[in-house]
C-alpha cells in the first residue's frame, strides 16, 4: 500500500521544523483564544454573524462586485477581471512592462499571488521581483516556500533565520530578532526606494465605497502600496464586503483569529490613486479580480469554503497541520483550509486525497470565525473522491460491509479475530509500526451477557 | 393528606428503559467496558436491552469515502435501533456517527436517540454526582482525562469531566494542549503511520509531565492508539474508559 502523499512528506520533515511549527501554532491558539472573548461579548454570535454576511456576499457575488468595480473606478482605481492565474498574471505582467519594463517589483505578503505564482512569471518577464514581508524575503531568499497562510516561516527557527541573512551579507550574524527585522530593513528600504511598482493583496474590498483594505504588522504593505508609482492590488472575488459598516466586525475578527491581537499594527483603506492636491502616493492603483475556479466553487457543495478570511486558525489548531507542517501538503494552501480549498479549486481527481488528511477531529470549525464546516466538508470531498478512484488505499470496505450487514458473519469473524490479526492485512503494518496491536481485554460482552441473562 | 402505597407506585416514574450500543471495538476487544457500562445504567436507574444482532455503525468505511458500504451497513443499524428506546453508547465517535454522519448518509432520516454514555447520565438522566449511593473505599487515581473530538461534533463540552470530577478518590490534573487530537482518526492511524503516532507521543508527552498515573477518555478509538504507543514505549500510564471509572466507583 503506498502512503498517501501528506503522511509521505511528513515523514521528510525535520523534528526541528516540527518543533518550531508547534510552539508557533500553540502560542497564536492561546493568544486568538485570549483575544476573541476580550472584544467580543458572544464569540459564537460575531462569528455566526460574520458567516451570515459571508453568505450573503456569495449568493449576491455578481452585484456585489459589479458595485464594487463601479465605485473603484469612481475612486480613480483601474479594474482588472481575471478569470484564470495565467490571464491574472498576463494582466499584471502588461501593467508592469507598461509602467516600467524591467523594474523592480516590490510585494507586500499576499496569498493571492502565491495562488496564481506570480513571481515566477514576474521573473520570466525580466522584472526583479522583491517580497517584503519579512516572512516572505526569508522564503524567497532561500528559494523556499511559504508553509502557513499567515506565518510564512513558521517552520524556520531563528538560528536558520540568522543563517540566510549572513549569507545574503546583511550584516554580522545575530539571533536578536530587533537585530535581524534592522538588517532586512536596511536592505528592503533600498528596493522601496528604487521600486517602480508595488504589488499588494486585499483584505477586504467594500462595494458601497469602492476601497481597499489591508491588514498588517510590519508596516511594509504601507511602502509597497504608496512609495511606487504605480499600485496594483490583486484579490480573490470572495473578498468583496457589502458595507463600510462590516469592516469592523471582521477587522478585529481577522485579526483576533490570525494573530491574536485587536487589530493589525497598520490598516490601510486605500481609496485610489495620489489626488492633484497631494504630495506622495502611487500614480495608478490597479485592481486584479481573481476568479481562477472559484465561480465554479460557487455553484457546487464546497461553497462555504469561500466564506474564507485566510486568519489561518485553523491551520495553527491541527493535529495533522501541527505534526506534518505546511509543505507537506504540497499546495500554497494547505490545512485544514487547503484540504477543502485545493480540491474545490483545481478538482477532486487531481488533489482529492487532501481531504484524507485530516483525524476529523473539528478543531478547525471550532476555531473558524467564519464557522465553515470543514470536517463535514472534508467527508463529503472522500466521498466524492472515493467514488473519483483517487482515495483507494486497498482496505477491502466491501467486505467489511458484507460481513457487518448479518450477525452470525459478524460473530463468525470476532472469533476469526485473534487468527485474522496474524494475517497480512494493509491496516496492520501501519498500527503496528508504531504501536502494540490491540488483543481481547478482559471477558467478552456478548458471553457475559448471555451468562448473565 | 395520605396516599394508599399502590397509588405511590404508579406515581414514582418508571425505569427508564434504554438500549445499548455496544460499538464494534468494544464487540471486538473491549468487553469490559460493555459491561462497565451496562453496570453503570443499571446503578442509574435504567434497564438495560442489548439487541445481538448489532454489529457497528459503519463510521469506518464512511471516514474513508466509500459511502456505498457506509450505507449497507448504517441502514441496518438504523433498522436495528429505531425502536423508540434512547440510544446509549460509550463512545463520542459512534454516536456523533448515528447523529451527526447518519443524515448525511439518508437525508430524510430523523434524528435518532442517541447519546454518549455520560451525556446521558448527566444531561437526560441529571445525575450530577456519581456514585449515586456512598459505597466501599475509594481508590485513589490522579486521572488526566482526554477529551475524545468527537465529543465536538456534539457539544460533549466538559460533561465527563464533571462527573468523573464527583468520584470519591479521582483527582483530574490539567495537561498543555488538552484540547489538542490524540491522532488516532480511524484507518487515518495506520494510512498516516507517522503523523498520527507523532501526535499522539506529543500528547502522552504533555500527559506525563502533568504527573497523571491515568489516562482516561470516553472512547475506545483513542485509547486504543495511546494504549498502543504506551504499551510499545513503555511509558508508566494506565489507560481507563469513563465507563470503567465509574463502575469501578461501584464495585468496592
Ligand atoms: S477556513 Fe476559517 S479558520 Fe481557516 S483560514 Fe479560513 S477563515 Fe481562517
Amino acid at each position: 500500500m503506498r502512503s498517501p502523499r501528506v503522511e509521505e512528506n511528513a515523514r521528510k520533515v525535520s523534528p526541528e521544523a516540527t518543533a518550531s511549527v508547534r510552539s508557533a501554532t500553540a502560542a497564536v491558539t492561546l493568544a486568538r483564544q485570549n483575544a476573541l472573548p476580550a472584544y467580543f461579548k458572544d464569540v459564537d454570535r460575531a462569528t455566526a454573524h460574520a458567516a451570515a454576511i459571508k453568505d450573503y456576499v456569495l449568493d449576491n457575488l455578481g452585484s456585489l462586485l459589479e458595485q464594487l468595480e463601479g465605485n473603484c473606478q469612481a475612486n480613480g482605481i483601474q479594474v482588472h477581471w481575471a478569470q484564470h492565474a495565467a490571464s491574472a498574471n498576463k494582466i499584471i505582467g502588461d501593467i508592469c512592462a507598461r509602467s516600467a519594463p524591467g523594474g523592480i517589483v516590490v510585494k507586500a505578503k499576499s496569498m493571492a499571488t502565491e495562488e496564481i505564482h506570480l513571481n515566477h512569471s514576474l521573473e520570466a518577464a525580466g522584472f526583479e521581483v522583491v517580497e517584503t514581508d519579512l516572512g516572505e524575503y526569508v522564503v524567497q531568499i532561500d528559494h523556499d516556500r511559504p508553509s502557513h497562510i499567515v506565518a510564512p516561516i513558521i517552520h524556520k527557527n531563528r538560528r536558520e533565520i540568522a543563517k540566510s541573512f549572513e549569507r545574503e551579507g546583511l550584516g554580522p550574524y545575530t539571533e536578536v530578532p530587533e537585530e535581524l527585522a534592522m538588517q532586512a530593513r536596511a536592505r528592503l528600504r533600498e528596493k522601496f526606494q528604487s521600486a517602480e511598482i508595488g504589488i499588494s493583496g486585499v483584505n477586504f474590498a467594500v462595494a458601497e465605497s469602492g476601497r481597499l483594505v489591508l491588514l498588517e504588522n510590519e508596516g511594509n504593505n504601507r511602502l509597497s502600496t504608496t512609495a511606487p508609482q504605480v499600485h496594483i492590488a490583486v484579490m480573490g472575488i470572495e473578498k468583496v464586503l457589502p458595507r463600510e459598516g462590516d469592516l469592523p466586525l471582521f477587522l478585529r475578527l481577522l485579526a483576533g483569529s490570525a494573530t491574536g491581537q485587536k487589530l493589525g499594527s497598520y490598516v490601510h483603506f486605500i481609496s485610489g490613486p495620489r489626488r492633484p492636491d497631494e504630495i506622495d502616493g502611487p500614480r495608478d492603483v490597479h485592481l486584479v479580480l481573481l476568479d481562477n475556479g472559484r465561480t465554479q466553487v460557487m455553484a457546487g457543495k464546497y461553497k462555504e469554503i469561500l466564506r474564507c478570511i485566510r486568519c489561518g486558525a485553523c491551520q495553527n489548531v491541527c493535529p495533522v497541520y501541527r505534526e506534518a507542517s505546511g509543505h507537506a501538503y504540497g499546495h500554497v494552501y494547505a490545512g485544514p483550509i487547503g484540504a477543502v480549498l485545493a480540491p474545490a479549486l483545481e478538482g477532486v481527481e487531481k488533489l482529492g486525497d487532501l481531504a484524507k488528511a485530516s483525524t476529523l477531529c473539528g478543531a478547525c470549525q471550532e476555531a473558524c470565525p467564519v464557522q465553515i464546516p470543514i470536517p463535514r466538508m472534508l467527508l463529503e470531498l472522500r466521498d466524492d473522491a472515493y467514488r473519483a478512484g483517487v482515495i483507494h488505499e486497498g482496505i477491502p470496505w466491501g467486505a467489511f460491509a458484507f460481513a457487518a450487514s448479518s450477525s452470525w458473519r459478524w460473530r463468525a469473524g470476532l472469533k476469526m479475530l485473534p487468527v485474522a490479526s496474524t494475517a497480512p492485512n494493509p491496516l496492520k503494518k501501519g498500527w503496528t509500526d508504531s504501536r502494540a496491536m490491540p488483543s481481547r481485554v478482559g471477558r467478552s460482552f456478548r458471553r457475559w451477557w448471555n451468562e448473565r441473562s | 393528606m395520605s396516599v394508599a402505597p399502590r397509588e405511590l407506585e404508579s406515581l414514582a416514574p418508571k425505569k427508564p428503559r434504554v438500549r445499548l450500543m455496544l460499538t464494534c471495538l468494544c464487540d471486538a476487544y473491549f468487553g469490559e467496558i460493555g459491561i462497565a457500562t451496562v453496570k453503570v445504567l443499571e446503578h442509574a436507574g435504567c434497564e438495560v436491552l442489548f439487541d445481538e444482532r448489532q454489529t457497528c455503525c459503519g463510521q469506518p468505511p464512511f471516514n474513508a469515502g466509500d459511502w456505498d458500504s457506509a450505507r449497507t451497513v448504517a441502514d441496518r443499524t438504523v433498522e436495528l435501533f429505531r425502536t423508540g428506546e434512547p440510544i446509549i453508547v460509550p463512545s463520542g465517535s459512534c454516536t456523533a456517527m448515528l447523529r451527526e454522519g447518519y443524515p448525511m448518509l439518508f437525508p430524510k432520516l430523523g434524528r435518532l436517540p442517541a447519546f454518549e454514555l455520560s451525556e446521558y447520565l448527566v444531561r437526560e438522566l441529571g445525575i450530577n454526582s456519581w456514585p449515586r449511593r456512598p459505597l466501599g473505599n475509594p481508590k485513589p487515581m490522579k486521572i488526566a482525562f482526554h477529551r475524545a473530538c468527537h465529543g465536538r461534533s456534539i457539544g460533549l463540552g466538559d460533561v465527563q469531566e464533571f462527573l468523573l470530577a464527583t468520584v470519591p478518590g479521582v483527582e483530574l490534573v490539567r495537561f498543555d494542549q488538552e484540547e489538542q487530537c490524540c491522532g488516532f482518526g480511524g484507518a487515518f492511524s495506520a494510512t498516516f503511520t507517522k503523523v498520527s503516532a507523532g501526535i499522539g507521543r506529543e500528547k502522552l508527552r504533555n500527559i506525563v509531565a502533568s504527573g497523571a498515573t491515568v489516562l482516561a477518555s470516553g472512547d475506545m478509538g483513542c485509547l486504543m492508539h495511546l494504549g498502543g504507543l504506551i504499551e510499545r514505549e513503555g511509558i508508566p500510564l494506565k489507560v481507563m474508559h469513563f465507563a470503567e471509572i465509574l463502575a469501578g466507583a461501584l464495585s468496592e
